[in-house]
């Protein structure tokens, strides 16, 4: 009996001639994408690039990639750029309807747990996401963590990465960190080490957005970098 | 392979589609019309699985007059974008609709606009947008001529340009477009490009 086809069946001619590592990880390359959090003295910095692609063509170069929960925390997703889509409409419906009832917004660790619970709701059809989390927690310290497609959880006291572009960031992060940094050296830091990675990846790039939060203000930022 | 392209000008936006319904190598007719008018101020164009694309931009033609009747008000393009990724969206990990959209609208308040929606739902707004293997060459004829402040000539000369090149450059390439435009007046059938006229249909 011929099965049902199923959603992403069709990626499946994209595994020939693949390396058997990658596995089924063709499907978090599909539209490309770059994202890092940075922690500093009392502040953290988050940004993305700007590159929506399906495959080899780069449909736009505007795309946005980090969202805004309230004022003081900020998701990025990376990968298949419908699910982060779905995903960031369910995240804030939820932060929501949890305002209306606790009339208080989410702490970042809560939000982070509710990302990783409806992440692992999906465990066996999971969101082909991976999320970056950054906010300001209780005292106005900064908390960042990432997970993986399916909610686990990977809480850092200096950076996380993730995208197709991760292992260049890890690489430029861990090289161009430091701690305690202040609110202009971290933008420096993060913008340096986000064009860097986004320049060896083909599939994330074309400029960067970088968010710097401190307890007093956002600055938005767009970075102009190799457009291509 | 289907080929569907729209760019937004200066206070319209343009939505073209190639005009042939084919099976595997057979072409049953040459002037399909792959642009729906969902209502009097908004354009789908749509490409991929022939059933599909006429059930999914008939649905969604039906619901937004649906909300017209029920609040008395159209709906948005915007709205109306993100309705039709939620319908893709809900039936994507069920029994997805293969069908690549442009939608395209004006709206008194924000003037033209265009949304590129995937078949796999993900939605963006965009002034210039093409699917199949024609994009190859619009997307490329339009980020070398294309302009945001363009008038309706300066537009359909590249939409002829565009249209040209797929001509010329696609082994497969579909001898028929049809172009529809958007505006405050309304959105309407622009004009044919033919270069192969179909057998007009015999009455019943």
């Amino acid at each position: 009996m011929r099965r049902k086809a199923l959603a992403f069946d069709h990626f499946l001619h994209l595994n020939v001639g693949k390396c058997s590592n990658f596995g089924s990880g063709v499907i978090f390359e599909y539209n490309g994408s770059a994202l890092v959090a940075m922690v500093g003295k009392n502040c953290f910095a988050i940004a993305s690039d700007r590159r929506l692609g399906v495959q080899l063509q780069t449909i736009a170069t505007d795309f946005q990639k980090i969202y805004r929960i309230h004022h003081t925390l900020f998701i990025g997703l990376a990968g298949l750029a419908t699910d982060t889509q779905t995903l960031y409409q369910r995240l804030v419906f939820r932060h929501k309807l949890y305002h209306l009832r606790e009339e208080r917004d989410m702490k970042p660790e809560t939000f982070a747990s509710l990302v990783s619970a409806v992440l692992y709701e999906k465990r066996f059809g999971p969101y082909f996401c991976q999320p970056v989390i950054a906010g300001l927690g209780d005292d106005d310290k900064p908390f960042i963590c990432t997970m993986d497609s399916i909610g686990a959880k990977e809480l850092a006291k200096d950076f996380v990465v993730a995208g197709t572009a991760s292992e260049s960031l890890y690489g430029a992060c861990e090289s161009m960190f430091k701690p305690d940094m202040e609110a202009e050296e971290l933008f420096e830091t993060i913008s340096q080490a986000l064009i860097s990675s986004v320049d060896r990846d083909c599939l994330s790039g074309w400029g960067g957005h970088v968010y710097l939060v401190t307890p007093t203000e956002v600055t938005e930022r767009i970075l102009k970098g190799r457009m291509d | 392979m289907e080929s569907v392209f729209g760019l937004v000008g200066k206070d319209f936006a343009i939505v073209v589609a190639d005009s042939s319904a084919v099976h595997s190598i057979l072409v049953h007719k040459t002037n399909e019309d792959k642009i729906m008018l969902l209502d009097s101020h908004k354009l789908m164009g749509a490409s991929g699985e022939t059933g599909d694309r006429a059930q999914f931009t008939e649905y969604v033609q039906k619901n937004v007059a649906l909300y017209q009747f029920r609040n008395g008000i159209p709906l948005t393009t915007a709205a109306t974008a993100n309705f039709t990724r939620g319908e893709l969206a809900t039936a994507l990990r069920k029994n997805p609709y293969m069908v690549n959209i442009i939608l395209a609208g004006y709206d008194k308040d924000v003037g033209p606009s265009l949304y590129f929606i995937d078949y796999i739902a993900s939605l963006h707004k965009v002034d210039k947008a093409a699917f199949g293997y024609g994009s190859y060459f619009a997307l490329s004829m339009m980020d070398r001529h294309y302009r945001r402040d363009m008038t309706v000539e300066e537009a359909i000369e590249l939409v002829d340009k565009i249209i040209s090149e797929i001509r010329s450059r696609l082994v497969v390439a579909p001898p028929n477009f049809l172009i529809k435009i958007v505006d405050k007046d309304g959105a309407r059938q622009y004009a044919w490009r033919e270069s192969i006229k179909d057998a007009p249909v015999a009455a019943a």
